[in-house]
């Protein structure tokens, strides 16, 4: 048996009829991280002695005949930005190599609730800020379908963890596509939630206004049902929505009949790969089969909405990140006086990347500045925000690539900081606006992954799944298998 | 170039980073290409557009007036660099 | 001197009378062991969030009503990013682009004259922590240590317009806004465990102009009377430099009150604080519905109470003004009087023995152990010639430290007074019989020479006579 390539729901089916422990299914995960962690590196932090634990107790409580949720004994790991009490959580940044969070994010308390098992916490881009996972402080991640790529980023990690088996799904976190750009990279599904449908308590900010937390996963089903374990209303983040949380698994629908999808050419345009545009132009020719109305339509600002994200992650990170001063927590480099003491643990403690947003926010929010830069790009968000609210005025949803072209080289883009942001054109629209944006596979180009971006209104993740699942039910381009590590 | 390596030092300052003579340079270099990129903002008039800070139109989330639990002061302390009877301990400000 | 005129507006920060912080659920009890009122948000741990506190809305807008502000309907919080290592997050939170409350204006009393400071804004932020020096002060310590007890509790600063001009004004000013907060219930308003803070923004340019000179900021005053004596100080200071052709520099400048004077911070940095919209808070909508129900909680404030003391009982304007600056004097005033009805009496005893003890002491009216029923006890006993308004004064004294029934104090001290007019005939004849020359300067006309005979039976009953009775019997006697 395969155990680590089969979905969520199939494994708690196993272990609901008992053919299954949780700790064997644990210690097969655990084999397999060490089997292919030394070549792939997606975890900064392997918890083995927790997951066993855990693991014997989801498996105690199932022989108590206790009732268990579905995420009961998988396998789970998490961003290393999403906190966890006790467990070290770094942001893949020298300047919290040493910190222990004393408590748990909102969605940590709700894995746990849930009883999913924790298997550790996965690399990144060092605070978010990048595309390839490159900028970890600690050691590059690779791409399952071929070592010489890398596997997208920020949330680098979480993807390749569930691409190469070493977790049953993950949670990372997506500020301009960080979830849905290494999900097309990696083939795994990826999905970013409506902004304030998922607790941003103890997800340590890149950028708070567009950070949210999202799952990877192997199928639909199981990102259903890791969405009715992640969504729902935080009292602790003022930015938490109140809205109801359906049940998305009654959005399991192998139907697409009738429904509006837009095609905004925008996002097709110059840079992107004739062979990507393809495989979506595919894509579009089965969802027109299966009964969807796909239609062009016009989102004129799409162009500007990369560097308004650029100003407004920027400014906002250049901010969130001010409090690494070596007073509380995180690294601290001796001085002999305060002011030294922040400059120097500031300079040892961040990457190249990291200072440079940081300078760049600075800049765009100092006196004389802050209109032609900041209050500009919050203007053009508004103006991004129309030409969806729009769209979606005439569209049940937006069907674009997840990436402008499949998984760049290791190196290829490496410190250019302007050309690895480019890279993420596709997506960045999507977190200025808020709205929910799944990532899809759909076969591959040269053997590695292309991604699908479906983008449906705020709150309405139902239409993602429902599009998903069709899709996932009538073709076979959904589920890529990396040859390298399964 | 739309700053210096004057106004970079200057920033790493306010950012209280310390640099290098080649990180001058390089950052220099790198932040004016992303400046000039940005610089594409300004084909667009936005005189009459509202900025947006927020995502979602939600106001007045509040709680009420009820206590906590704190941490534990160990807890507390317990990812300290330099802590003496318990307080955060740093050189000397001035 | 006097071609020169002082202006200065005042920044005044007072604590909101919570129980929790701002963002987060942590006690805002003063004076916890370090570090122990701390949780992931007030420490700025990576990840944290917070939520506001309702009712610190909801004081800040009661702190905007009683300083006669408008209420602004739609606000929001802002980000001041700055680094000091008291500062949790590398980032202030505060109202620098939409202060909740604006406008607004307090009138005070400057020798009899009515003048009116207006207020610009008032706006709600958040407390950093506190520093603590290891040599006792900023510049001589190698160290420092961090206590967050105190970060994130909610704060309104209010700002003035610069429309004071004297340390005087500057004291009455905050008098004012003092007591106007106190009776709101929006703070406990105690300068000494730094419920409220003032900073002075002092410059001084020569009469007749309207141009402001350069301006100083002026720190670490800790009482009414240090702002006023520092305000004085740095308004002569900045006069000498002037007469002397240098310029004044604009700078902070600390208060050192042992020595009187005021010393440049030596902060080098001109800051760009970058404010820009806290993101992460959404915004707050204030329905008129709801400053109203804020309004109706405000009960009434001094300037009312004032005239009310004046109108109704009839106390001097000037007594009314002493007893109703403070909250609590008001209220003692008020409870002695419901069950003492003698306005004027009641008032002498407060502006005398309660204040002077008070002061003398150094305590509040809180930590004293006398009360209006224990007064209104002991006025009753004076006016029933129980006791001697001297002996009065001496349990009141008890009183104050004790807190004991006036009653038993007497009984106790043995202080009660004889009236009984058969116990001092005895006495007073026996005085007479001792000094027959004074008995013969009265006869003869001397009529002061009863006070000799009346200070002679008290001595003789070790003061426990009533004085008013041994003078009415011995004028009886001696006339016979």
């Amino acid at each position: 048996m395969q155990l680590h390539t089969l979905s969520v729901h199939q494994l708690s089916e196993l272990m609901e009829r008992k053919e299954l422990s949780s700790e064997e299914l644990t210690r097969a995960y655990l084999d397999q991280i060490s089997q292919v962690e030394d070549e792939i590196r997606a975890f900064v932090t392997v918890t083995e002695d927790i997951a066993l634990a855990q693991a014997r107790a989801v498996d105690g409580k199932r022989a108590r005949g206790q009732e268990l949720s579905p995420l009961a004994g998988i396998p789970v790991a998490v961003s290393d930005n999403i906190c966890t009490e006790g467990v070290k959580t770094t942001c893949a940044s020298a300047m919290l190599d040493n910190f222990i969070p004393p408590y748990d994010a909102a969605v940590a308390v709700r894995l746990k609730r849930a009883d999913a098992v924790l298997m550790g916490k996965c690399n990144m881009d060092e605070f978010g800020m990048g595309a390839s996972t490159e900028t970890s402080a600690f050691f590059c991640t690779k791409n399952p379908f071929d070592p010489a790529a890398v596997p997208g980023g920020a949330s680098g990690g979480a993807a390749v963890a569930v691409a190469a088996g070493e977790a049953a799904f993950t949670l990372g976190s997506d500020t301009g596509g960080d979830i849905r750009q290494p999900a097309a990279f990696c083939g795994v599904i990826g999905l970013k939630p409506t902004y304030g449908f998922v607790s941003r308590t103890g997800l340590i900010s890149c950028a708070s206004s567009l950070d949210q937390i999202g799952p990877f996963t192997r199928d639909m089903t199981d990102l259903a049902l890791i969405l009715n374990t992640i969504c729902g209303h935080d009292a602790a983040d003022s930015t938490s929505v109140s809205e109801n949380v359906p049940d998305f698994k009654k959005s399991l629908v192998n139907d697409i009949k009738g429904l509006r999808i837009g095609l905004p050419k925008e996002f097709f345009g110059t840079g992107t790969d004739p062979r990507v545009a393809a495989k979506v132009q595919e894509a579009v020719c089965k969802l027109e089969e299966l009964g969807a109305i796909c239609e062009e339509v016009a989102m004129p600002h799409t162009e500007y909405a990369l560097p308004a994200h650029y100003i407004i992650s920027s400014a906002e990170a250049s901010s969130n990140l001010a409090r690494y001063d070596g007073v509380r927590y995180g690294l601290r480099v001796e001085a002999e006086d305060v002011l030294s003491m922040f400059r120097k643990t500031r300079s040892q403690g961040f990457g190249a990347e990291v200072k440079r947003r940081i300078m760049l926010g600075t800049h765009a929010l100092s006196t004389g500045n802050y209109n032609d830069y900041y209050v500009k790009a919050l203007k053009v968000r508004t103006l991004v925000k129309q030409d969806f609210a729009r769209a979606f005025e005439k569209f049940d949803c937006l069907l674009t690539p997840a990436s402008l072209a499949t998984a760049f080289k290791t190196g290829e883009k490496a410190g250019d900081s302007l050309a690895m942001y480019q890279s993420s054109a596709c997506t960045t629209p999507v977190n200025l606006v808020g709205v929910p944006a799944l990532s899809l596979p759909f076969g591959l180009v040269d053997g590695l992954p292309v991604g699908l971006q479906v983008i449906a209104r705020h709150f309405e993740e139902g239409t993602l799944l429902r599009v998903g699942y069709t899709l996932e039910q009538n073709t076979d381009q959904t589920r890529p298998k990396p040859g390298l590590f399964l | 170039m739309i700053i210096s390596e004057r106004d970079v030092e200057q920033l790493a300052f306010l950012s209280r980073l310390d640099l290098t003579a080649e990180d001058k340079i390089a950052y220099t270099k790198s932040l004016n290409a992303i400046l000039d990129y940005l610089d594409m903002l300004n084909r667009l008039d936005t005189d009459t557009v509202e900025p947006a800070a927020h995502v979602l139109p939600l106001k007045n989330i509040l709680r009420e007036d009820k206590l906590q639990p704190s941490l534990d002061k160990e807890q507390a302390l317990a990812n300290a660099p330099e802590e003496e009877e318990g307080a955060f301990k740093v050189p000397r400000i001035v | 001197m006097s071609n020169y005129e002082a202006v200065i507006g005042l920044e005044v920060h007072v604590e909101l009378k919570t129980h929790t912080k701002l963002f987060c659920g942590c006690s805002t009890e003063f004076g916890k062991e370090p570090n122990t009122q701390v949780c992931p948000v007030c420490l700025g741990l990576p990840g944290s969030t917070g939520v506001l506190n309702k009712k610190v809305v909801e004081l800040a807008v009661k702190a905007g009503l009683v300083l006669n502000c408008k209420i602004g309907t739609y606000t929001w919080f802002d980000r001041k990013n700055y680094y000091y290592p008291d500062l949790p997050k590398g980032f202030q939170i505060s109202q620098v682009f939409r202060p909740i409350a604006y406008k607004g204006y307090l009138d005070i009393d400057i020798n009899g004259q009515n003048k009116r400071i207006n207020i610009t804004r008032a706006h709600i932020e958040e407390d950093p922590g506190k520093l603590i020096h290891s040599g006792g002060s900023i510049m001589t310590s190698h160290y420092s240590y961090v206590d967050y007890n105190r970060s994130g509790m909610p704060l309104i600063e209010i700002v003035s317009e610069p429309e004071i001009h004297s340390g005087e004004e500057a004291g009455a000013y905050l008098e004012k806004l003092k007591a106007n907060l106190e009776y709101a219930g929006v703070s406990d308003v105690k300068m000494e465990q730094g419920s409220l803070r003032c900073d002075a923004n002092v410059s001084v340019r020569p009469v007749g102009t309207t141009a402001l000179g350069t301006k100083t900021e002026i720190k670490n005053m800790n009482s009414f009377r240090a702002v006023q004596r520092a305000i004085e100080y740095e308004v002569e200071r900045q006069i000498e430099v002037l007469e002397d052709g240098d310029r004044v520099i604009q700078e902070t400048r600390g208060w050192d009150e042992n020595r009187g004077i005021t010393l440049s911070m030596r902060n080098k940095e001109n800051p760009d604080y970058r404010c820009f919209i806290e993101h992460e808070l959404p915004p707050i909508e204030l329905t008129p519905e709801w400053i109203a129900d804020v309004k109706g909680t405000i009960p009434e404030l001094p300037d009312a109470r004032r005239k009310r003391l004046v109108e109704e009982h009839g106390l001097p304007d000037y007594d009314a003004g002493v007893i109703t600056s403070s909250l609590a004097l008001a209220e003692f005033f008020d409870a002695a009087l419901k069950k003492y009805p003698d306005a004027k009496t009641i008032s002498n005893w407060i502006m005398g023995e309660l204040l002077r003890l008070l002061n003398a002491r150094n305590m509040e009216l809180s930590e004293a152990k006398i009360t209006p029923d224990g007064l209104a006890a002991l006025l009753e006993l004076i006016e029933k010639g129980s006791i001697s308004n001297k002996m009065g004064k001496e349990v009141f004294e008890v009183m104050f430290e004790e807190g004991k029934d006036p009653g038993q104090i007497v009984k106790e001290k043995g202080l009660s007074q004889i009236s009984d007019e058969g116990q001092l005939s005895r006495i007073i004849d026996e005085v007479i019989a001792k000094n027959p020359k004074s008995v013969a300067d009265f006869q003869s006309g001397k009529k002061q020479a009863v006070g000799f005979l009346v200070g002679q039976v008290m001595k003789a009953t070790k003061g426990q006579a009533n004085p008013g009775v041994v003078n009415a019997m011995l004028r009886e006697k001696l006339a016979q």
